[in-house]
């Protein structure tokens, strides 16, 4: 799959692995939600750039490592 | 015994931080042996990025194989004994018996769940300032708000009846002093769960609304009244005993700091940010529970054979230069999510949003209520204990 533009990682999240904490929701809103079982759901698979550092931030506090950045 | 003069060195604090040696520690070495309460070897470890390491791997790191504390000369607990205890509690499984429960209780948590609370955690909290208004000056702030606020939305929230609020603190409070003998502190723990499994029998017959009743009727075929007992004790525990403890430290912080006390006061939309700040100065839970390495390890530059002991300093790491610059100084302007005070990993704080929610409501309340809030008398910490905080608070204004 191709990315929307050079350096642009994409977000990967492992619902498999999510304990539902909820931190990247508080981190990120416009990124990151939670499914009534209260696992993460992507809302924006591929984050605006205004958005990427939030993205970083949520990504290193997810405590239980669910999420990941892919950079193509 | 373990001599009781001085705690273990994983709980000693020098006002609000962590002790010296505690923090050279960490700035030294890293990682060192100590002796536990129960008088046997640990070992703890203090950096930031270590603590995470920990945290983030249950396969190495485990819970469940931490044996359940005797009291000295009793003999080791029977396998039905430790299922029994082991029963529901989500400290002391690991995955993938730790997901099955956590699953269970995400749905309740979730941050959207949490701000359809928020309209009665609000009624709560100023109820309690309008009682503390109407007996004027001075008040205790931890008999007359800190303690009672999670206590009331715990109770509400899980189904605990609130008129038995008395017997279960006092018994919440002797397991978790550690100045007592191990067995006063057993005791007590077979007390709080003789308690709780009354109250799921209870609940099983006529499920309500709240979680113990989705609980029950959702999960009530796959769960044991043990496992659920075990759950409940630990939510109604864990409910009380820490934001109850951030409401009154956090507020002496501020008291202490006049100029992050202008600040909140000036610009309330800073409470969040605030609100992380003091969890991470503060850092109330010293280590969290004990790990037992399932293989050998590297931590810094030890290296730590299987079947040992491993404690985790949430404090330490969370005045850790690499974590925060100068980080020892409280800046509420700060206030980054990424500190270890709710721990991490798989068993990070369940009820972190919930925590989050009343210390959001109840600061700016408190401090709006109270323009002229300042102590009335010294402030009584409790140091023997697994969460750190104060036994009373005298105010006035
Ligand atoms: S922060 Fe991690 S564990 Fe928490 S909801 Fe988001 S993905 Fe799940």
């Amino acid at each position: 799959m191709s990315g929307p533009g050079a350096g642009t990682p994409r977000i990967r999240a492992d619902r498999e692995v999510c304990i539902g904490a909820g931190l990247c929701v508080m981190t990120a809103e416009d990124v990151f939600d939670q499914d009534d079982d209260g696992l993460v759901v992507l809302l924006e698979p591929d984050p605006p750039p205004a958005a990427r550092e939030r993205v970083r931030q949520a990504v290193r506090n997810c405590p239980s490592g669910a999420l990941s950045l892919v950079e193509e | 015994m373990h001599d009781m003069s001085a705690p273990p060195l994983h709980m000693r604090r020098d006002g609000f931080g962590p002790a010296p040696e505690l923090s050279a520690l960490r700035d030294d070495e890293g990682v060192a042996r100590i002796t536990t309460v129960f008088g046997t070897e640990a070992w703890l470890v203090t950096r930031f990025e270590d603590v995470r390491t920990v945290l983030s791997h249950p396969e190495l790191y485990s819970n469940a194989l931490v044996p359940p504390f005797r009291p000295p000369g009793a003999p080791p607990a029977g396998e039905e004994e430790v299922a029994e205890v082991r029963a529901g509690n989500l400290l002391g499984s690991d995955p993938p018996e730790h997901t099955r429960l956590r699953r269970m209780l995400t749905p309740e948590f979730t941050v959207r769940r949490m701000r359809r609370l928020e309209p009665r955690i609000r009624e709560i909290v100023d109820g309690h300032l309008d009682a503390m208004e109407r007996g004027g000056p001075p008040a205790d702030l931890v008999a007359d708000f800190a303690l009672p606020v999670p206590s009331l939305v715990i109770c509400e929230l899980l189904g605990v009846p609130y008129g038995d609020r008395e017997g279960f603190q006092r018994t919440s409070r002797r397991m978790l002093d550690v100045a007592l003998p191990l067995e006063e502190r057993a005791a007590a723990g077979s007390e709080a769960r003789a308690y709780i499994t009354g109250l799921i029998r209870t609940v099983r017959e006529n499920p309500g609304e709240d979680l113990f009743g989705m609980l029950v009727r959702e999960h009530g075929d796959d769960l044991t009244t043990a496992e659920l007992a075990g759950i409940g004790s630990l939510l109604l525990l864990a409910g009380h005993e820490t934001t109850a403890n951030m409401l009154s430290l956090g507020t002496l912080a501020l008291l202490r700091h006049p100029d992050q006390l202008k600040l909140l006061r000036d610009e309330p939309e800073r409470i969040d940010a605030a609100v992380e700040e003091l969890m991470r100065w503060l850092s109330i839970v010293h280590s969290g529970m004990a790990k037992v390495t399932t293989a050998e390890v590297r931590l810094g530059d030890r290296t730590i054979g299987p079947g040992e002991v491993v404690l985790c300093s949430l404090p330490a790491a969370n005045r850790d230069p690499a974590l925060v610059p100068d980080p020892d100084q409280l800046d509420i302007r700060r206030g980054a999510i990424g500190h270890v005070a709710f721990g991490h990993g798989v068993h990070h704080c369940l009820g972190a949003p919930l925590a989050r929610l009343e210390m959001r409501i109840a600061f700016p309340a408190l401090l709006r209520r109270f323009p002229g809030l300042r102590l009335a008398g010294d402030p009584v910490y409790r140091s023997f204990n697994v969460v750190y905080g104060l036994s009373a608070m005298p105010v006035a204004w």
